[in-house]
């Protein structure tokens, strides 16, 4: 299955008209949605492995939720919220930088011996090294991985946001974190050098 | 690797998200199976890596004031027009004046204290903690909305909305006429964890407002809005955040 396939805007997000919308409404917003401006960052700057673009695309986000707020009939703010930062940045790398998107997501990794929980801890204690792990993998991986493990995302939000079946949650992560145990244990040889 | 486990079920038992029965027996294959020993410690020590690390990336202040300038210019009535602080609080205060209210009475937000609740905090309280006297709980009690509702039938001249949020982990308990503020109300009582909430339904002319902040006075915390036409106050000795949880399911 290619990443594009899944690519396009929600239904809630598009076609509908922009409400104008009054001081009630930015009450509202304020309370139940921009607390989450935290989570729209975080999740926009490891989409876009980018501080500088994540910030910008973060905001485009939240003023596009608010645009867009009449269609949010309550539950969970913090997913429709980054529903939508997940629908802008994945927009923003398809104009930007569209080869990005063209990995596999259902790539069969060769089976391989589970690494010790001792080398990992040794590798995964170099932030700058886990960084660099968690930028190689397709954004498909790195987006469950970021809402599980930084943002704290139960499967059901994570399918509401990324918009993959809830019963395939828990092998996209499977597959994530061995995806990223790979990338921390076989750091390329010229990283290897750099860091010697 | 070959056990089909590691690459299954341990994620959703790391997750917590298995149920009982299999995370139970997850930890029985687990006593067995080397191989998902090794690989569950290896899962644990990268999620600790990576929550440790500090990965998270915070919004900027910078961020925040431009979305905030952002949202002024999409909202309707702030376009182009800063009220100053105080003038919202002068405002507020001769709104507080001129409707007599008492220094005990609802603290709602300025901006709302054009519309005060037709009740005082003190009533409210009174009723929670009367209410949790010995038979005092419930006229009708029921976990069935669809007995519930009927029941304030002909009892009052408007029908509270009652919804059931077992699922959610607010379980109805069942509902009761009372009294505040000389007018006659809908309780309808819910648990959480043995704590008991009280939300109390009033019609009102008012329009709608968001869920306002909690009050807290002896122990008890409050959490007052109104929606179509129907004002809620819903008080309990439960943390806030429990509290606001329900506020937000019966505002949808």
């Amino acid at each position: 299955m290619l990443v594009q396939a899944v690519l396009p805007m929600s239904g809630s997000d598009q076609g509908k008209g922009e409400d104008v919308l009054d001081a009630q409404d930015r009450a509202r917003f304020e309370q139940l949605v921009l607390p989450h401006l935290d989570a729209a960052c975080n999740l926009a700057r490891w989409l876009l492995r980018s501080r500088a673009d994540s910030q910008d695309v973060a905001q485009e986000a939240m003023l596009r939720a608010y645009r867009f707020f009449r269609g949010f009939h309550g539950g969970d703010a913090r997913a429709w919220l980054l529903q939508i930062v997940r629908n802008t940045c994945y927009t923003w790398l398809e104009k930007n930088r569209p080869v990005e998107l063209m990995t596999e997501f259902d790539e069969e990794l060769h089976p391989q011996p589970s690494t010790s929980p001792e080398a990992l801890a040794i590798a995964g204690d170099n932030r700058e090294r886990l960084t660099r792990a968690l930028e190689t993998l397709p954004p498909r991986f790195r987006e469950v991985l970021v809402l599980r493990e930084l943002e704290g995302c139960s499967y059901k939000e994570i399918a509401s946001i990324t918009a993959i079946p809830i019963g395939t949650v828990m092998s996209a992560l499977a597959r994530a974190r061995q995806r990223l145990q790979r990338a921390l244990t076989h750091a390329s040889p010229q990283e290897a050098s750099r860091e010697l | 690797m070959s056990c089909d486990f590691t690459r299954t079920v341990l994620h959703g038992y790391l997750d917590g998200e298995l149920d009982a029965t299999g995370a139970a027996e997850f930890e029985r294959h687990l006593e067995c199976c080397r191989e998902c020993t090794t690989a569950l410690g290896a899962e644990e020590s990268l999620r600790s890596s990576l929550q440790r690390s500090g990965l998270y990336e915070n919004a900027p202040i910078a961020l925040r004031k431009k979305i905030r300038a952002g949202l002024d210019a999409a909202t309707a009535s702030s376009r182009g027009i800063r009220i100053p602080a105080w003038r919202l609080i002068a405002v507020a205060a001769a709104v507080l004046v001129v409707a007599g209210v008492s220094w005990f009475s609802w603290p709602g937000p300025a901006k709302d204290s054009a519309s005060t609740a037709p009740f005082t905090v003190a009533e409210i309280i009174d009723a929670h903690v009367r209410s949790l006297q010995p038979g005092h709980l419930t006229d009708v009690a029921s976990t069935d909305q669809h007995t519930v509702k009927p029941w304030f039938n002909g009892k009052l001249a408007f029908v509270p909305p009652v919804k059931d949020f077992a699922d959610e982990g607010f379980p109805l308990v069942g509902g009761r006429l009372d009294v505040l503020g000389g007018q006659n109300v809908a309780a309808l009582v819910y648990s959480r964890r043995k704590h008991i909430i009280n939300v109390f339904v009033l019609p009102t002319r008012e329009t709608d407002t968001p869920i306002h902040p909690p009050g807290l006075r002896q122990g008890y915390q409050w959490r007052h809005w109104r929606r179509q036409g129907m004002e809620y106050c819903a008080i309990s000795d439960v943390s806030d955040s429990d509290l606001y949880e329900l506020a937000q399911l019966m505002y949808q």
